[in-house]
């Protein structure tokens, strides 16, 4: 009986531990950037771009970054969402006797899904170079639209998996071609395909890998798709990598404007979720 | 048409689901403006009978359907047919009531407007004809525009019907259209058949004998995807001529 107490008492012990490392690291790295970037939390990161001698500690703010992040992840969301509802809607609506064949195409975007997004920043880089292209927010929001396809794709087709078989028979009793029972559908995935939205952005924001080459770096705001965006997580990477204090300071602080924006659609997609389950029933 | 001339008439009817055989061979004449119920026991394959008729197995893999459907004549199986004009012709009645997610007006509204209906004028008169059909208009009338699935579940479902009349169909086909409704809705539903076989060919699918007996002028008994027994209600539940229904009628075959 010792020996099965002693052994009940061990694992409860690593799984309390194991658990308070997950939680404590969350609570850690939250910190940290906060203990380390708040000070250098100016009005001026969130409204002024880099001022000459921005990167050696003098006057400025990442407000080129915060928007080149903005246009680079809608950009890449809503092209992505161009091309991702026809693909969900033909999976689930229009594949009904090629089972083989829609069970593959989900396979594929799993693996694409799990692909590393540098290896599309490199794929994106290829095509800029083959077109003759040079980094700009059109190539960003290109290498970011590919790495937000599968994610979209996947979320959807899961979205339209959840609306009753019966609701599209109801549209086509109804006399309702394929196309207007998929509209009906699409009216029924509203909150859903809000909260897929919601994913792609966060996802796409924080991706640096992607936008390494695609996008470049610039100190301004862009005006067109052919100029050169800066995005939050490069900002970051340069900050940081400075040896002056003041500059890593204000990495920091980008890290924490970072870290807020996906926090804030985190918790919109769960209430967004939460809300979408409750109206279902 | 005349009262007894058959509107919908199956012909060597087979229906495989993924390598089972689920109807067997089935011959049956529907008579027009009337209302006729299949009965039998759970998977004996009324409901896949009943959606062959507005070919609702389309949408479904491995299905194989052979032998023919006639509606007023016309093969609804034949390649040429086009299928939203058939589907137009019948409105169907599910086992539970799934509103479109849309207002009480645009749910019966849809129908006439995929079907070329865009007045208001015309779509407010459907609606108003249509919901006091199936006596709602009394209990929406005030709150057309708000979500239909803020209603009842009995309510819902008259609304069901209300969209499906408002297509302007001949035959109504009801999936055990009642079986998840409370006792007073039943009745109202019910209630709405009888008054309706005047101007609809009605064939419903029930699992209720007393039901059955309540509404229908016609009963199919279906046992392992075949028709065992057809006739008059009265014939069938009182002195069927088959042993099988017999055994079924007394609640020996559940």
């Amino acid at each position: 009986m010792r020996r099965r107490n002693l052994e009940e008492l061990f694992f409860k012990f690593l799984m309390v531990l194991a658990t308070l490392v997950v939680g404590g690291s969350f609570f850690l790295i939250v910190g940290t950037i906060f203990y380390k970037g708040a000070p250098y939390m100016t009005f001026d990161m969130l409204t002024k771009t880099p001022g000459g001698g921005f990167y050696i500690g003098k006057e400025g703010g990442i407000l080129n970054a915060i928007i080149g992040s903005m246009y680079v992840a809608g950009g890449a969301t809503i092209l992505g969402l161009i091309i991702s509802i026809p693909v969900a809607i033909y999976l689930n609506m229009y594949m009904d006797g090629k089972k083989f064949l829609s069970n593959t195409l989900r396979m594929v975007f799993d693996v694409l899904f799990g692909i590393p997004s540098i290896v599309y920043g490199a794929f994106g880089f290829l095509i800029m170079v083959y077109f003759g292209l040079r980094a700009s927010l059109l190539g960003g929001i290109i290498a970011v639209t590919l790495l937000v396809i599968p994610i979209l794709v996947r979320t959807l087709d899961e979205v339209i998996r959840t609306v009753p078989l019966e609701l599209r028979d109801a549209a086509l009793s109804l006399g309702s071609t394929r196309w207007e029972t998929a509209k009906v559908v699409l009216r029924a995935i509203r909150p859903g395909i809000i909260t897929a939205i919601l994913i792609s952005f966060g996802r796409a924001i924080g991706d640096v890998a992607a936008v390494l080459f695609t996008a470049g770096f610039s100190d301004n705001i862009p005006t067109s798709l052919h100029e050169p965006a800066a995005t939050l997580p490069l900002a970051i990477f340069f900050q940081l990598g400075s040896p002056i204090e003041e500059v890593q300071g204000r990495g920091y602080a980008s890290a924490l404007i970072l870290t807020i924006v996906v926090l804030i659609i985190t918790i919109l997609s769960e209430l967004l979720v939460k809300k979408f389950y409750k109206h279902k029933s | 048409m005349t009262k007894d001339k058959a509107h919908i008439s199956v012909q060597d009817l087979n229906v495989h689901i993924g390598g089972n055989h689920i109807l067997k061979d089935l011959n049956i004449d529907i008579p027009n403006k009337s209302v006729t119920s299949i009965i039998g026991p759970s998977g004996c394959g009324k409901t896949t009978l009943l959606k062959t008729f507005n070919r609702l197995h389309d949408t479904a893999a491995d299905v194989k359907v052979t032998g023919k459907v006639l509606v007023d004549g016309e093969d609804i199986y034949d390649p040429n047919t086009e299928i939203t004009h058939i589907r137009k012709k019948m409105g169907l009645l599910s086992q539970r009531p799934y509103p479109l997610p849309m207002s009480i007006y645009d749910n019966v509204a849809y129908g006439p407007r995929i079907h070329g209906t865009r007045k208001k004028q015309d779509l407010d008169i459907i609606v108003e004809k249509q919901l006091k059909a199936t006596a709602l208009w009394n209990e929406v009338k005030d709150r057309l525009h708000s979500s239909a699935t803020r209603l009842s579940i009995g309510q819902q479902q008259r609304l069901c019907l209300a969209r499906g009349l408002a297509v302007g169909p001949e035959i109504i086909l009801g999936d055990e259209s009642t079986s998840a409704l409370d006792p007073v809705s039943t009745s109202i539903i019910e209630d709405l058949f009888v008054k309706l076989k005047q101007d609809y060919s009605i064939v419903l699918v029930t699992h209720i004998l007393r039901q059955a007996a309540r509404v229908s002028d016609y009963i199919i008994f279906v046992y392992e995807g075949r028709i065992v027994e057809y006739g008059k209600t009265e014939q069938v539940l009182r002195d069927p001529r088959e042993e099988l229904t017999k055994e079924y009628v007394k609640g020996y075959i559940v």
